[in-house]
């Protein structure tokens, strides 16, 4: 370990007085400045900027943010998609000494406005129109913001306010600037310590305003340091960057990990190429919340179903060998002789060319975090020899807190502690750690911090879970959300909706049983999926909403949900966690409505109130029930829906051990 | 709002024109003026010879009597090509595109005649061709990017949803690099996300090429929203020619829409 020759990880920077990316930027321009450092499609055609020319970028940049009057300690609001720009200007407010607040690019005004408020924004720097539209209907709300600057200038050209600057120009003054003033970008970049505020993110939390996580270079620094010890990453790896740049994963993995690292990251042409893009790089290290490997797997096997008569035979044929032993091959365990030729033979006819479709052909390590991912999904992706891993990580540890080592893969749990990461379990289940990644505060709110992290560095995750007897750590639920039912068994909902939404024509499910008599679920089909499925079948549908009515819709879900229960029932533990009754909601689930985060989680507390009549009506005896609900659409503009929604009861299982 | 915009140098004028098919008069005597990069509409109720005064625009059809005057040249009879070649280009009611083929190829055709190099240096990709390709795959991509179109650059239109098929024919006409560019409802059969859409790419294209714009459309809002004239057709007749609020109060241009009272 202690020999940086030999590591493949020895092109990385792991040099103590390197601390800030402000000094990481310098010595990469000076060892590197010909690789690549950043790519972005445009025009077609993938664009490349080296690790020098990336240092002109943000130093013209930092240099005419300070002509504008930016200072040490300043925040730097950035809102948009993975934009090379966007990024130097995090770097660049750091080398001045300034703290980077990404937000999340899809947030609406009144979410923009609680962020650049509470962080006393002053400087913002948006992508597009669409963002600076957003910013400006806030600006008069938000007196300490000052200035906003834009990266693409498409229809701002009437734009007359004089606070607003194209991003072009303020790296022309920063040029002169610099010119002026030789010696003060330096001295501004290399002033920073690991110590130092590098960074704040700020979480999606389900209940509540967002909590500013502020994170020091330490923090960042050495988990990213970690992260690329841990899989053995190096300058040769590529990455797509394509997850909202507000995420602490984008944060450690697009930015961390690649200035220590050295590893180029690629920005996609737009939001909805990103599976095209991910084709086209192929990149070697790859990370995605579960639901990306389900609708890419959705997607697969949609196009597999309209395929000829022999290539669905052959895919099924070898799947199932796949499905038998491509885990163990992945993770070098003894396979009969005769097996492994049928595997090279799938390899050749089958896995190869799947892999080359979906872009995963040169991925080395793949993770999935944020929720849990369905065994069936997990196994489908490594017996291809796709090598994905699980992580369990928060904001507040800079990401990491454990992940599975190569070899040493379960689906039904998140790995062993990552490095420099220790974990313990309270008496009432919760998960704790402390780390070099643990944040330092919760942005001006001592209380929230206090209660989170204790003041020898311990945190408290909210999760519920256990360690294994392999030491490997599984996690239930959040600790908050485990209930019990009238009759005394255990309810953990997650557990539930999880199961359910493993099946691809449910993309959201919510399950209730707390301080209930039995389990009940409201299910948001795939409108994909069941709408293919229902194509097939020659069903006519006009809408999310009539489709999701239907009968026929609604027997394929009892179908799902009576597997579910089926499953449930083996484990007396959780069989009375069955669902009796369900019902298929009108519209889909949606974050600007409330119902879910940012990152798509559940929030329990706002559905019970908003659908409270729906669940009265689960349960009671009725067999429908009416319901009006108010949408926002993505400009912002409400309105309403209204619907008459058809409640099934499930058939149960008797419970496996006991009898009744 | 864009009513405060002032205009000065006419681009297109058409006078007393008069097309009738057989016995079926189409157009009667209709004369008004598009200047340089404004947003000119054509409005008035089925059958009022909308359509018929682009096709007499862009030369598909010869009109019996009046002049055409573009750009100073006053032309009786004008082809088609001649027409595209003058900085013309036109989008159609009922979509025309060539539907087996991707929307980048859509789009390189509206390239086609721009193309300089000879058939032969084209058939064999030789240097000169293969640069001057470039070159036109540099504009496609110029318009896809600007369209926002470029999850779909490899897909065949046919394939396509109907409104994202109208943006592409928009961009096959933008490839030309037209000065004037004739929409014949471009907003027809569109939700009203796709018709905010289509308004926006439709300003953005008068704002940032300064191209000059003549729309046919059903839709008033959307007419009287981005349009700095209004021309009303009835019968093949002009009843009303202003800006959208001297039109919409016009009792003529009621009556057409809305029917008379008896």
């Amino acid at each position: 370990m202690n020999d940086p020759q030999v590591s493949p990880a020895a092109d990385s920077l792991t040099s103590d007085t390197l601390d800030t990316f402000p000094k990481l930027l310098l010595e990469r321009a000076k060892r590197d400045s010909a690789r690549p450092a950043i790519r972005e499609k445009d025009y077609g055609i993938w664009q490349t900027w080296t690790w020098g020319q990336v240092e002109q970028e943000v130093r013209a940049l930092a240099c005419g943010l300070a002509a504008k009057g930016f200072e040490r300690g300043d925040k730097l609001a950035i809102i948009g998609d993975n934009r090379p720009r966007l990024y130097w200007s995090m770097c660049a407010a750091q080398c001045l000494g300034g703290i980077p607040v990404p937000m999340y690019q899809d947030a609406v005004a009144v979410e923009l406005r609680y962020v650049v408020e509470h962080a006393e924004v002053r400087f913002a720097i948006a992508e597009d129109q669409e963002q600076v539209d957003k910013l400006l209907a806030i600006k008069d709300s938000c007196p300490k913001l000052e200035m906003i600057i834009y990266d693409d200038r498409r229809g701002l050209r009437n734009y007359t306010q004089e606070y607003l600057y194209d991003c072009e120009d303020i790296q022309k003054l920063g040029r002169d600037f610099d010119a002026n003033h030789p010696g003060f970008f330096l001295d501004q970049a290399n002033t920073g310590r690991g110590g130092d505020v590098s960074v704040i993110l700020y979480t999606s939390g389900t209940t509540g305003n967002p909590k500013g996580v502020v994170l020091t270079y330490d923090n960042v620094v050495i988990s990213a340091r970690n992260g690329i010890k841990f899989d053995k990453l190096h300058q040769d790896d590529e990455v797509l960057a394509y997850l909202p740049m507000a995420w602490v994963g984008d944060h450690v993995y697009s930015y961390g990990e690649s200035y220590v690292a050295g590893f180029c990251v690629s920005c996609p042409e737009s939001s909805a190429t990103v599976l095209t893009d991910l084709r086209e790089i192929g990149p070697t290290y790859f990370f995605a919340p579960p639901r990306i490997y389900e609708s890419i797997l959705t997607t697969v096997m949609i196009r597999m179903e309209d395929a000829g008569w022999l290539k669905r035979k052959m895919f099924h044929y070898f799947m199932n060998v796949a499905r038998d032993i491509g885990g163990n091959i992945l993770d070098r365990k003894s396979v009969m002789l005769r097996k492994r030729i049928l595997y090279w033979i799938g390899n050749l006819l089958v896995y190869g060319p799947l892999r080359n479709t979906l872009g995963f052909s040169r991925i080395r390590v793949a993770y999935t975090a944020g929720e849990a991912i369905g065994s069936d999904i997990f196994d489908f992706y490594r017996s291809l020899g796709i090598n994905v891993k699980q992580l369990y990580g928060q904001t507040e540890a800079a990401v990491f807190v454990t992940m599975q080592p190569d070899g040493q893969v379960k689906p039904d749990t998140v790995g062993t502690p990552a490095p420099e990461v220790e974990i313990k379990i309270t008496d009432n289940g919760e998960v704790m750690y402390r780390s070099p990644g643990v944040f330092q505060e919760y942005y001006k709110d001592s209380e929230a911090t206090a209660a989170t992290k204790t003041p020898d560095g311990w945190v408290h995750t909210g999760d519920a879970g256990f360690l294994d007897e392999d030491g490997h750590l599984k996690i239930i639920d959040r600790a908050k959300d485990v209930g019990k039912l009238n009759g005394g068994s255990m309810f953990a909902p997650k557990y539930v909706e999880n199961k359910l939404k493993f099946f691809p024509y449910i993309k959201e499910a919510v399950a209730f049983g707390d301080h209930r008599d039995y389990v009940t679920a409201f299910l948001n089909i795939d409108l994909e999926a069941v709408g293919n499925w229902a194509e097939r079948r020659h069903i006519p549908y006009a809408s999310y909403q009539e489709l999701a009515a239907r009968k026929e819709v609604y027997d394929l879900l009892q179908d799902c949900v009576e597997k579910v229960n089926h499953d449930l029932a083996q484990d007396s533990q959780l069989a009375s966690s069955q669902i009796q009754r369900f019902l298929s909601l009108h519209k889909e689930l949606d974050a600007d409505d409330g119902e879910l985060t940012r990152t798509r989680k559940v929030r329990r507390g706002f559905m019970a109130d908003k659908y409270e009549k729906l669940i009265n009506a689960l349960y009671s005896n009725d067999k429908h029930c009416e319901i009006e609900t108010e949408v926002t659409f993505e400009d912002g503009r409400k309105g309403s829906i209204r619907a008459d929604l058809e409640i099934r009861d499930v058939s149960l299982n008797p419970i496996a051990a006991a009898a009744n | 709002m864009v009513t405060a915009r002032e205009f000065n140098h006419v681009l297109l004028d058409v006078e007393d024109v008069s097309l009738s098919f057989g016995g079926v008069t189409a157009l009667e005597n209709v004369s008004f003026d598009v200047r340089q990069r404004e947003i000119r509409a054509i409005i008035g109720p089925n059958g009022a010879g909308k359509s018929s005064m682009l096709n007499v625009i862009n030369g598909f059809y010869h009109p019996q009597a009046g002049t055409i005057t573009y750009k100073g040249n006053a032309r009786k009879q004008v082809k088609t090509h001649e027409a595209a070649a003058q900085g013309i280009a036109r989008t159609f009611q009922n979509i025309a595109l060539f539907k087996s083929m991707t929307t980048l190829d859509n789009i390189m055709t509206g390239r086609n005649l721009k193309m300089r190099k000879n058939f032969l240096l084209q058939v064999f990709y030789l240097g000169p061709a293969r640069r001057e390709e470039m070159e036109h795959r540099q504009a496609a991509e110029r318009v896809i990017d600007f369209l926002e179109i470029q999850a779909i650059r490899k897909t065949p239109v046919g394939q396509l949803p109907y409104g994202l098929q109208k943006r592409v024919e928009l961009g096959r006409a933008l490839a030309a690099e037209p000065e004037l560019l004739l929409l014949d409802e471009p907003m027809a059969g569109m939700n009203t996300e796709e018709k905010e859409d289509m308004c926006r790419f439709i300003l953005d294209v008068n704002d940032e090429f300064g191209t000059t714009i003549v729309l046919i459309e059903h839709d008033m809002s959307v007419v009287m929203d981005i349009s700095d004239r209004v021309v009303v057709l009835d019968y093949g007749r002009k009843i009303a020619d202003g800006t959208p609020d001297e039109v919409r109060t016009k009792p003529e241009v009621i009556d057409a829409y809305l029917g008379v009272a008896h």
